[in-house]
């Protein structure tokens, strides 16, 4: 299962420190994994959620650490994008996977698969048995699909002003955190309905 | 992409203003209470969950707000349902709420609100009553209802499934296990949707049934998969794809759950069936299918399964699914997204393949040929590589069972893909996490495990970042006795292999002779043959031909333009934490003899490192650290290697240019040259390291440093004399000679200033340690005892042993000297 999938800053952000990393979306899926461990039960909701936060925050900073390791090492140019070259922005894209480690910040470990499309980042994290083939695929299909029906190559805030488009992106293409084996109809199909819900 | 503006509306929904929020919640409410729900409340909603997001601290919406907020979830309105959910979803649930959204009609419940519901869980009850009800509505659902109603259901199951498998009982479990069987096995081999697609020329002929096809266009001449296509899609055929997308984990699951209900977390329970397979024995007598070809028609084989146990009729159908799998991923497809996905059922129908063989191992022997012809199909592929480690787990946990040699998928795994796709992150990824798993058992049954470091390596020297980690817990499996040598060069020699490999990478990609450029000069060196023999070896791909070679500073001198590529200094900067680590293993492993020849490696190579900023540096701080953990654990091999030793310790360049090594050497040798330490340290031996530690330590307090090096630390000049002063006290005639030199260093430092110390309070310490050691070998015997102590001395037992007590003789000392 997926447990989480984020977009977050991978630029440096003027109002943090340098390696912080600025969450815009992020979606965890299935309940709370404090929730039914024995030592995190004694914390109230609102802790809880504090917590969680601060965990998709950890995932945002390694892999902002990550990225920018991989940009340093690969020594490429990054090409700037407008909107309209999104294929364009997603093949110049970097990806990798990092390691999270048991208790760092997930209870298990994982496996967060990520995508450097410019400032932002990309992020679906996983349990690692899970089948990496594919989530690295709909990793991709979910950005691209994000890059195109929020117009981030753009100047826009839609990524958080229209945010309930991702969320019915994420509601077919990974329902629940389900990495679904689709073919292109099956996909197509899928895309059929979400572009009709983004035209409303 | 990240614009000023969308920095200042997160800035702003943080510091919203408790008033201004308070009338935007009012506000909402109003808007809500309107029956048409327009653009505008839409945007209120959007903006609501902005403000709510953007924050860690959560913030509680009125109930009035929230509890108009919570009917939206069961609105017509997709829009207004995903809103409704998300804004739900940062808040607090309102005490006494909970689950009880829509728990009448639970069939009813869209996949938003069961996404909050599930968020929203306080315990475990709650998830087995959602289970429990999501099952009720699978078993009894009505005939009309939207095609999607039931397609969520399976995926919020397997959610509850990962973080609370105990939810299921067995009833559960069979039910869904019948409906798995229908929808994998039964689904409809013939196209739906003819209804959404309608349009004006619905005629008798359109309403002929159309079979599915095959992704390369030929007709489906089997049941349906996620590798079927159509036009349109029945019900069973969408159920068909999300039972496939949850078949491995349920099978992990139900596996663990149906022995014992062990609530076994997710990241275990494939380790969990991964050993079980270890603890069975198997007869060798039924092989009869082993070397059978592979079918064609998997259905039509099928034993007829309709009386095994729902369980195990799973168990078959999951098999003859994975078998068509492999089978149709042979066909070529015709667009790339689908190969892709091709791929992935490759690799998930070797998973389920090796999950089942592990429950029922007779089914090893009608796998083994598929999977056989599979791995000769894909292993001459390197873009199917992803694919073999699957394969390779399956060879390692069955391969022994249906006696198959493994050698082939070896040589892949840890020989060509490490050393020719060691650029390919996921690969690597999960490359190094198969070799975590199933590392006693590769050390076991893979005697090439422990010689294929040099290739595994690589995957290190490419991008360390990613991958240290796993060296970190893979590096300790590497150590071996008859490669540790080898292995030491091997990691002080990685970021030389960084180097190399980016070489060779940027070797293949550019044309021969490229005017300018970076790294022109290293990669003419790299083509040229006079120097291929050097990079040969850096990019060998086992151990075993030599622990290093001959030319390294030449190596080193051609890659010197490669200390400032971005990828080697990363490289570098992990190379010490695992020297770390190598040392840490080889104390366990090694006998006297390899920890003799350890130090003599330490020694040599510490002025043969490529030259990175800081790196030479680190690589000496490790190299101190572990020469002193050696010698303190075997204080015989200073004698033994007493001469190499010296050797280091006489030279005075060595001072300037490895100060913390050099401080480490001298101060071994004055600790442990003693006889109490080795009964064959002489007399001589004793009286020539004295004498060239004097010889050192005369030149550098004599005359300003030689230009270029800068004064040598005051650390090196105390432990020095701390050092003679040690020898002195085992050897009574030297200590004239000490304190001949001590009492003339007090006399020039009381003059003022010294050209070989700039510190006026460096000199202070200097001289004052001299006076004390002066001092104390006034009195040869006290200073025998204090700087040789005896071993009962060093291996204190304070509180056992009242006689040898540091603190009564001390005590004693004191009194006696006191007295006068």
């Amino acid at each position: 299962m997926v447990r989480c999938f984020l977009i977050h800053t991978v630029c440096p952000v003027s109002a943090l420190g340098s390696g912080e990393s600025r969450v815009l979306y992020s979606r965890v899926f299935g309940p709370d994994e404090g929730v039914l461990s024995a030592q995190q039960r004694e914390l109230n909701p609102e802790e809880r959620r504090l917590l969680q936060e601060e965990k998709l925050a950890v995932v945002a900073r390694q892999v902002r650490s990550a990225v920018s390791l991989t940009r340093e090492a690969s020594g490429r140019l990054l090409v700037e994008t407008v909107p309209g070259e999104e294929a364009l922005a997603l093949q110049e894209a970097d990806s990798g996977v990092v390691r999270l480690r048991a208790g760092d910040p997930f209870s298990e470990e994982m496996s967060a698969l990520w995508l450097g499309v410019q400032s932002l980042g990309f992020a679906l994290v996983c349990e690692p048995h899970e089948n990496l083939l594919l989530a690295e695929v709909t990793l991709r299909n979910l950005t691209r699909h994000c890059l195109e029906h929020l117009h981030m190559l753009g100047q826009g805030s839609e990524v958080l002003l229209k945010s309930n488009r991702i969320d019915v992106l994420l509601s077919r293409l990974l329902p629940h955190g389900q990495l679904l084996f689709l073919n292109h109809r099956f996909a197509q199909s899928l895309e059929k309905e979400v572009a009709v819900y983004m035209a409303k | 992409m990240y614009s000023h503006g969308s920095e200042s509306l997160i800035k702003q929904a943080r510091e919203i203003q408790e008033s201004e929020l308070q009338k935007f919640y009012s506000r909402l409410v109003k808007q809500l209470q309107v029956k048409e729900l327009g653009h505008e409340t839409v945007d209120s909603l959007q903006r609501l969950h902005l403000i709510l997001s953007a924050t860690k601290y959560t913030r509680t919406l009125p109930s009035e707000l929230q509890k108009r907020l919570s009917s939206l979830l069961s609105s017509p309105s997709e829009q207004l349902q995903v809103l409704s959910s998300a804004v739900l979803r940062e808040t607090l649930p309102l005490s006494g709420q909970e689950l009880n959204y829509n728990q009448d009609n639970i069939s009813q419940l869209n996949s938003h609100a069961a996404a909050l519901l599930l968020s929203q869980t306080g315990s475990r009850a709650d998830l087995s009553s959602l289970c429990a009800q999501l099952l009720r509505s699978l078993e009894s659902r009505p005939s009309e209802g939207p095609s999607h109603s039931l397609t969520h259901t399976l995926p919020i199951l397997n959610t509850i499934l990962t973080h609370s498998p105990e939810c299921l009982t067995e009833d559960h479990m069979t039910l869904l296990s019948k409906k798995l069987v229908d929808w994998l096995r039964y689904a409809s081999i013939t196209q739906g949707g003819g209804a959404s697609s309608g349009g004006f020329f619905t005629g008798p002929r359109s309403r002929q049934p159309v079979p599915i096809a095959e992704l390369d266009g030929t007709v489906s001449g089997d049941f349906f998969t996620v590798l079927c296509v159509g036009q349109g899609f029945t019900e069973d055929q969408w159920m068909n794809v999300y039972s496939f997308s949850m078949l491995r984990h349920w099978l992990l699951t139900y596996h663990s759950v149906s022995n014992g209900n062990t609530a076994v977390d997710s990241a275990n329970r494939l380790q969990l069936s991964l050993s079980l397979s270890h603890s069975h024995s198997f007869s060798n007598d039924d092989r009869s299918e082993v070397d059978g070809s592979v079918v064609s028609m998997v259905s039509a084989t099928s034993s007829s399964s309709r009386l095994l146990p729902p369980k195990e009729r799973l168990r078959e159908k999951a098999f003859q699914y994975c078998q068509r799998l492999i089978e149709q991923s042979d066909r070529k497809a015709h667009k790339r997204t689908d190969t892709e996905l091709q791929k992935a059922c490759l690799v998930e129908a070797v998973c389920i393949l090796d999950c089942v063989c592990v429950e029922d191992t007779s089914l090893v022997y009608r796998a083994f040929p598929c999977i056989k012809a599979l791995f000769g199909r894909l292993s001459s592929d390197l873009s199917f590589a992803r694919v073999m480690l699957p394969l390779a787990q399956f060879y390692l946990n069955h391969g022994e069972m249906a006696a198959v040699d493994c050698e082939c998928v070896w040589k892949l795994v840890i020989g060509r893909f490490p050393a020719e796709l060691f650029n390919d992150p996921f690969l690597a990824h999960e490359l190094l996490r198969f070799l975590r798993l199933n590392l006693e058992s590769l050390q076991l049954r893979v005697p090439q495990y422990t010689r294929s470091f040099p290739n595994l390596l690589k995957l290190l020297a490419w991008d360390s970042p990613a991958v240290v980690d796993d060296f970190v817990d893979l590096l300790p499996s590497l150590v071996t006795a008859g490669t540790a040598v080898e292995l030491l060069h091997t990691l002080l020699d990685l970021p030389c292999l960084s180097a190399t490999l980016v070489l060779q990478l940027r070797s293949t990609c550019l044309p021969i002779s490229e005017p300018g450029g970076r790294g022109l000069l290293s990669l003419d060196a790299f083509r040229s043959p006079s120097y291929r023999g050097l990079f040969l070896f850096l990019l060998r791909g086992e151990a075993g031909s030599g622990d290093t070679i001959d030319r390294l500073s030449t190596l080193h001198e051609l890659l010197a333009e490669a200390a400032d590529w971005p990828r080697v200094i990363q490289c570098s900067q992990t190379v010490p934490v695992l020297l770390h680590i190598f040392f840490n293993k080889v104390i366990m492993v090694a006998d006297k003899k390899l920890l003799a020849h350890l130090i003599l490696v330490q020694l040599e190579r510490s002025s043969l490192l490529l030259n990175i900023p800081n790196y030479i540096k680190e690589i000496h701080r490790v190299f101190s650290c572990h020469l002193l953990r050696l010698c303190e654990l075997h204080p015989s091999l200073v004698v033994d290697q007493s001469h190499e030793l010296l050797e280091f310790a006489g030279t005075t360049a060595n001072v300037y240019s490895k100060e913390e090594i050099y401080t480490h050497v001298v101060w071994v040798l004055g600790e442990y040259l003693s006889v109490s330490c080795d009964s064959r340290c002489s007399v001589k031996l004793i009286t020539s390291c004295f004498e060239a530690l004097e010889a050192v330590l005369f030149e550098i307090t004599s005359s300003a440093p030689p230009p270029g090096a800068g004064h040598p630390a005051p650390r090196v000049v105390t432990t020095l004399m701390s050092a003679l002063a040690k020898l002195a006290s085992r050897s009574h005639d030297l200590i004239p000679r000490v304190s001949l030199f001590l009492s003339k260093l007090r006399t020039v430092a009381r003059g003022g200033s010294v050209a070989w110390c700039s510190n006026e309070e460096d000199l202070v310490a200097i001289v004052t340690r001299g006076e004390e050691l002066w001092s104390l070998l006034k009195a040869p015997g006290v200073a025998q005892s204090v700087l040789t102590p005896p071993l009962h001395v060093t291996t204190p037992q304070w509180h056992r042993d009242t006689n040898v007590a540091m603190p009564l003789r001390l005590r004693a000392l004191t009194s006696l000297t006191h007295s006068q």
